[in-house]
């Protein structure tokens, strides 16, 4: 049996490659978090040893605090964020409704017309995004942010949620007509419960383009009111250059609750992935 | 059927689209079409001018754009070519050694290796600035370990090695995305197909280049377009590590900073939205063009794999 003897070298091997791409993904990140924790000293004399008692510094994070205005830009990131994500669930949840469950003219030309913005990006419409925030008078809002990550989020949350749509038995909603629901009831009380595992799917896919944007907050929402956190760290840290305790201590604080977040939900995340609702 | 039919207007169909089609054709569709068509004006004593395509002809031959213009697709395009030979050949070797059976500690690995992934450019770029830098000198450090010191350069400060570089950081951030999407392709290959195989005595790596690999190309096809798709819209990465102006000397620019110089105006330089429009018009064909390559070329082809 030659296959007995090749596999241990095989998985030895196997494990190397992936340990080392791991080290690989993990190091910058690494490295950044220990060196928040550092006298400016230790950040450039030993860039790679953890923080010693001898070189424990928060130096770092007491500038943060004390100069930009994070608390106010993390509440934006987090109202824009929490805001759109809600929109696209119940909208994108309707129209995938509407999609899968009815027989109507034109429901594939709709199923294609809203799948089109799964390719071409928001993004090039820019320009004329912004005359028309600003005939409307929405620039440096809340408001704006919002609306575009809706209309950004709206195209995959349909496809992915009409896809599991079509998974929900007949009977069922058949067995709640012959009970005289309205279709409004149908939807809300029986068809949103069971899709609830490919909501979540849809909520951690639109959450974090939305949370991690810089393009649109930039261009429509620059104003010291309305930064998030994504623009607000940018800003930061292309003024602090030279502050390298405030430039570790604000990244770190940037990835912290992304990282958090995402080791939460990551069991959701790659179930997601792999269910094949992506495929 | 005939029921259904007979019946009045089924309202709550149009009540259920309504609210995902305005606000999509609102704020996504009409700001495109808008943008397309202000590609055609130009704004002459502030006006707003029909000029049909003389804005495109600025673009290509005007040599105050048409040089930034050419070097930011022939960038964009080299960023492309960086992602396709690094990105999906490295996703594909990863998805293919955890999907091997019995390996442990496989969802540590995935999970590890998607963090990139979910952070943001702003912090991406800043933290690879820093690393790179020649100041600090963690890079220097780290291939020192390995003997390889003296090849150390400021990567990010040289034209003709930043834009490697960067594609490099991106392909760093992305590439959990490529392995996911084949490590669920790879576990989807029906168990019968495998098991036939290893009766035929096929194991190892002929096992992978000639039963799996022909399996889950209509999944590096879809990455392959995602990957074309992002990156000519690509903008915070090179924004956040080389500013707007893409230096050194405009070496990495690509065609989301240029388009973001000529709408917004960067220092000296004033905003110009028609000549905005012209790029994201160019933008918006380059990647239609590829869409429909996809669809219509090598998808079609795909399919014939499929079960």
């Amino acid at each position: 049996m030659s296959k007995a003897t090749s596999s241990l070298p095989r998985t030895i091997g196997a494990h190397a490659i992936l340990l080392t791409y791991t080290v690989i993904a993990l190091f910058p990140v690494f490295v950044v978090v220990i060196n928040s924790f550092k006298s400016r000293q230790a950040i450039f004399q030993q860039p790679l040893m953890p923080p010693m008692p001898k070189t424990f510094d928060l130096v770092g994070y007491t500038t943060v605090f004390g100069q930009g205005d994070f608390f106010l830009y993390f509440q934006n990131s987090l109202i824009v964020t929490v805001v759109s994500l809600f929109f696209v669930l119940l909208f994108g949840a309707m129209a995938a409704f509407a999609l899968s469950e009815y027989r109507f003219r034109g429901n594939t030309l709709m199923g294609l017309y809203l799948a089109l913005g799964i390719m071409i990006p928001i993004r090039l419409g820019t320009v004329a995004i912004l005359q028309l925030m600003v005939a409307s008078g929405l620039v440096n809002t809340l408001t704006a942010l919002i609306l575009v990550y809706t209309a950004q989020g709206l195209p995959l949350a349909i496809f992915i949620l009409s896809e599991f749509m079509k998974g929900v038995s007949d009977d069922l909603k058949n067995a709640g007509r012959i009970d005289g629901l309205s279709e409004y009831t149908i939807f809300f009380r029986l068809v949103l419960p069971l899709v609830r595992p490919a909501m979540a799917t849809v909520a951690v896919f639109t959450m974090i383009p939305i949370w991690n944007d810089l393009w649109f907050p930039l261009i429509l929402a620059p104003s010291e009111a309305t930064k998030t956190v994504t623009l607000g760290a940018q800003i930061f840290l292309g003024q602090f250059v030279t502050n390298w305790n405030a430039i570790l201590a604000a990244l770190s604080l940037a990835i912290l609750p992304v990282l958090i977040l995402y080791l939460i939900f990551s069991r959701q995340l790659i179930r997601g992935i792999t269910s094949g609702a992506v495929k | 059927m005939a029921a259904a039919s007979k019946k009045p207007f089924r309202w709550h169909i149009g009540v259920f689209l309504a609210p995902a089609v305005l606000v999509y054709t609102a704020i996504m569709i009409l700001p495109l079409f808008g943008t397309l068509q202000l590609s055609l004006f130009r704004s002459i004593e502030q006006v707003q001018t029909f000029v049909g395509f003389d804005n495109f002809r600025t673009l290509f031959t005007d040599p105050n754009w048409s040089f930034n213009f050419w070097n930011a697709l022939k960038n964009n395009v080299w960023f492309f070519i960086i992602h396709m030979v690094v990105q999906n050949p490295i996703g594909v070797m990863l998805a293919a050694l955890l999907s091997s059976p019995k390996l442990r500690f496989t969802a540590f690995y995935r999970t590890a290796i998607f963090i990139p992934t979910i952070l943001s450019f702003v912090i991406v770029g800043f933290a690879w600035k820093l690393i790179l830098s020649p100041i600090w000198g963690v890079a220097p450090n780290v291939m020192g370990l390995v003997g390889l010191k003296s090849w150390f350069t400021p990567w990010l400060g040289k034209e003709e090695y930043a834009l490697t570089a960067l594609s490099l950081i991106s392909v760093w951030q992305f590439v959990g995305i490529p392995m996911m999407l084949i490590y669920a392709a790879l576990l989807s290959i029906p168990d019968e197909v495998i098991e036939a195989a290893e009766c035929d005595g096929i194991t190892g790596w002929s096992q992978f280049w000639k039963i799996k690999l022909p399996l889950i190309l209509p999944a590096i096809g879809i990455i392959s377009i995602l990957t074309f798709v992002g990156n000519f819209n690509a903008f915070d990465l090179i924004y956040t590590a080389q500013g707007a102006l893409a230096g050194p000397n405009y070496s990495t620019d690509i065609l989301g900073t240029f388009l973001y110089r000529a709408f917004f105006g960067f220092q000296l330089q004033v905003g110009d939205p028609h000549m905005g429009a012209t790029i994201a018009t160019m933008m918006f064909l380059i990647i239609l063009i590829g869409v429909c390559f996809y669809l219509f070329l090598v998808q079609r082809r795909l399919r014939r794999y499929q079960f």
